[in-house]
């Protein structure tokens, strides 16, 4: 390093300093935990810091009665709302969609449903087949074996064979049909429309040491039971006793390099807000497409003024969200409610480009089997479809128990404008300048909503469902952040190159949904991982001339 | 203040109103109303964080009141609800939003629900497998990925 970071801060205290080590990765979410256990066969000393801290599941919200009440505090999805210490906050307030996401080992895979599509072949070439956007660098095949590697750990449940999707190999059988499943899958067949068990990383049978799913319901907020797969009881529970150091409640604030331009380490805030110095010879960045981007601008200096890895100018921009249209309605018989896990099947119908549809493109498909008592009631009230007074307990009783959802997964093709900066005021905790959301949705990706729109109210009319109601973007539901460091192979048009590592800093890396050049129409944690596993896996192999 | 002191009298007077006005109590189905002591007991004990928007929207609703909500006649109280209901924001939706969560945990509502009085965990619930036959049209149809150059 050329001066301390304290020094060159301007700070007189003293900056604590550790030991250097081979490899620093930041954030311990899906994708760092993923590059944590497949560098770990190199012996490096391999060293990860994590805002948050490892999870109870003995605290989680279905270990209670309360727990519905739950998601709207300390269990939101939203890290403005959860307000916990782990967390910082974002300025979303211009984006007509909040972002959402879990701050701790294992991220946000500690809170997501556990849909598990793949990227399709397709999405990789975008700019070949429909002339927008780019394509990227890689395509699918290069990540087929981590793909499969990444089902194994995370443990998989599905139906090998979807004609519409790639092929896969779950290890476990595909979740229940239940109730609403089969309701939903008749109806497809009325119309004549794709449907099929979705993939999930949900343990339909005992799985590596994880239980079988006994349908707590509410997945999305932890699983107590331990069926869900997150990445704080798969890959760190292995990453670790193969000596991986996790550290947590450590909140970088910056990346530091030296006078050639090269990473020295990290600046971080520990356990007990002490300012301390993470010396490493390699930086891996997994903080997600709003951590990452905030990071490297927070990692100004005098070489790197516009924000670290960032001579493209793209570095926070191009946010793809993944709009969802929600439609969802009610029918006669009973659906599972909450006795299971929310998703089960999904479409892809409409997943591939057909411009007579009037926008390029295309849409999964992933069906809700209803809500618990609290939330239906709560939402049907603000929806204005539950009355106060005499008639509220026959409504309700109606309503109760027999939702059924559509949500379309519209792909959001990147924008400049669409973007992540630094907010000029907002602060985390420690004094570190939180992110700030820019967002639109397209008018291509708004023709793509109302069309799925359209679908949906047909199946759900299929289905015999009344009371249709629409949340068309689903606000709080931005969980897929994507496309704030893309990949490419020009460095004046990306930020990563194509296995990962920065064009401007060649001993730093990234490796979250952040380098994700187009979106899909897809859940992303799954190509997440892949992607995370295949740059381990280019790493490991270019280890002689990583630097070059 | 504790947080169980943070209403005033006349707030929880008016707040046991409202919720009486939002869920009333219902001999058909044998369930309390929201402004049953037990349930007015859960709700104000647990507000925590929801405690300012709650207070605000009390406020809000004194203001459209101008007086104790429950000494109004019933068709000013009605017009009164319901400009609550249209023009009160975020902080009467959270105040809404507070008092279901507590009606639709309470013991005898949950009984009257055909619900089990437990957590979802341990115990969880039996899902039926389904007829997975219904799948049957969808592989005679197929279809083709579509495919990358």
């Amino acid at each position: 390093m050329a001066e301390s970071p304290g020094k060159r801060r301007g700070l007189e205290e003293e900056v604590l300093t550790k030991d250097p080590v081979d490899v620093l990765i930041i954030g311990a979410g899906a994708s760092g935990a993923a590059v944590a256990w497949s560098l770990a066969e190199t012996k490096m000393h391999i060293l990860c810091l994590e805002q948050g801290s490892w999870m109870n599941p003995a605290e989680y919200p279905s270990t209670g009665r309360d727990w519905e009440a739950k998601f709207y505090g300390e269990w939101s999805s939203s890290p403005n709302v959860r307000g916990r210490p782990e967390d910082y906050p974002i300025n979303d307030d211009s984006s007509p969609i909040k972002v959402v996401n879990y701050n701790a080992v294992g991220g946000s895979t500690v809170m997501y449903t556990a849909h598990w599509p793949r990227l399709h072949p397709s999405d990789f070439k975008v700019k070949t087949l429909d002339g927008v956007a780019d394509d990227w660098p890689i395509d699918y095949d290069a990540l087929t074996p981590f793909f499969e590697e990444n089902d194994r750990i995370m443990g998989t449940s599905g139906l090998s064979g979807d004609p519409l999707s790639p092929l896969t190999h779950p290890p476990m059988p595909q979740q229940p049909m239940g109730l609403s499943g089969a309701i939903i899958g008749k109806a497809m067949n009325k119309l004549g429309w794709h449907w099929w068990p979705s993939d999930t990383t949900v343990a339909t049978t005992d799985y590596e040491g994880r239980a079988r799913c006994i349908n707590l319901g509410h997945c999305t907020p932890a699983c107590a039971q331990g069926a869900k797969s997150s990445t704080d009881i798969t890959y760190w529970p292995q990453a670790v006793r193969a000596g991986v150091e996790l550290r947590t409640h450590c909140r970088v604030r910056e990346i530091t390099t030296d006078e050639t331009g090269m990473a020295t380490g990290v600046v971080y805030y520990d356990k007990d807000g002490v300012e301390q110095f993470q010396p490493a010879h390699v930086v891996i960045v997994a903080c997600n497409g709003v951590g990452t981007p905030r990071l490297l601008l927070n990692s100004k200096s005098d070489r790197f003024p516009n924000g670290l890895a960032n001579s493209s100018g793209l570095v926070g921009k191009n946010l793809m969200f993944h709009p969802y249209a929600q439609i969802y309605g009610y029918v006669k018989e009973p659906t599972d409610s909450n006795r299971a896990p929310p998703t089960c099947l999904w479409s892809k119908e409409w997943y591939d480009t057909d411009l007579s549809r009037g926008f390029v493109r295309g849409y999964g498909v992933q069906f809700v089997r209803g809500a618990g008592p609290v939330f239906e009631a709560v939402v049907s009230e603000q929806k204005g479809i539950l009355p106060w007074g005499a008639d509220h307990h026959r409504v309700f009783r109606k309503l109760n128990g027999h939702r059924l959802g559509f949500s379309a997964i519209c792909e959001d093709l990147p924008e400049e404008h669409n973007q992540v900066t630094l907010d000029p005021v907002l602060e985390d905790s420690h004094g570190i300048p939180a992110p700030k959301i820019n967002y639109t949705i397209s008018e291509n990706s708004r023709k793509m909503m109302d069309h799925a729109l359209a679908r949906g109210r047909e199946i759900l009319e299929t289905a015999g469902a009344t009371d249709i109601c629409v949340n068309s973007p689903i606000p709080w539901g931005g969980w897929h952040l994507l496309g704030t460091a893309r990949m490419g192979t020009d460095p004046k048009r990306s930020v990563v190159n194509e296995w990962g590592r920065t064009h401007d800093v060649k001993n730093l890396f990234i490796v979250d949904g952040s380098i994700f050049v187009t979106s899909g129409g897809v859940n992303p944690t799954s190509t997440i991982q892949a992607l995370a596993l295949y740059i381990a896996d280019q790493m490991k192999s270019r280890l002689a001339n990583l630097f070059d | 203040m504790s947080e169980d002191n943070q209403l005033t009298r006349a707030q929880r007077d008016d707040l046991r109103t409202v919720a009486g006005m939002i869920v009333p109590a219902s001999d058909e189905y044998k369930v309390p109303g929201a402004d049953d002591p037990a349930i007015q007991a859960d709700i104000v004990a647990t507000l925590g964080r929801d405690t300012k928007l709650v207070t605000a929207a009390l406020d809000h609703l004194a203001r459209l009141a101008g007086g104790p909500l429950a000494e109004l006649a019933a068709a000013r109280r009605d017009a009164v609800a319901q400009a609550f209901r249209k023009d009160g924001g975020g902080a009467a939706a959270t105040l809404v939003r507070v008092v279901l969560q507590c009606y639709y945990r309470d013991d005898r509502v949950l009984r009257s629900l055909g619900l089990e009085l437990r957590p979802p965990f341990p115990k969880g619930y039996v899902l039926p497998d389904g007829d997975w036959s219904l799948l049957d049209p969808v592989k005679a149809r197929a279809g083709t990925l579509r495919r990358a150059p």
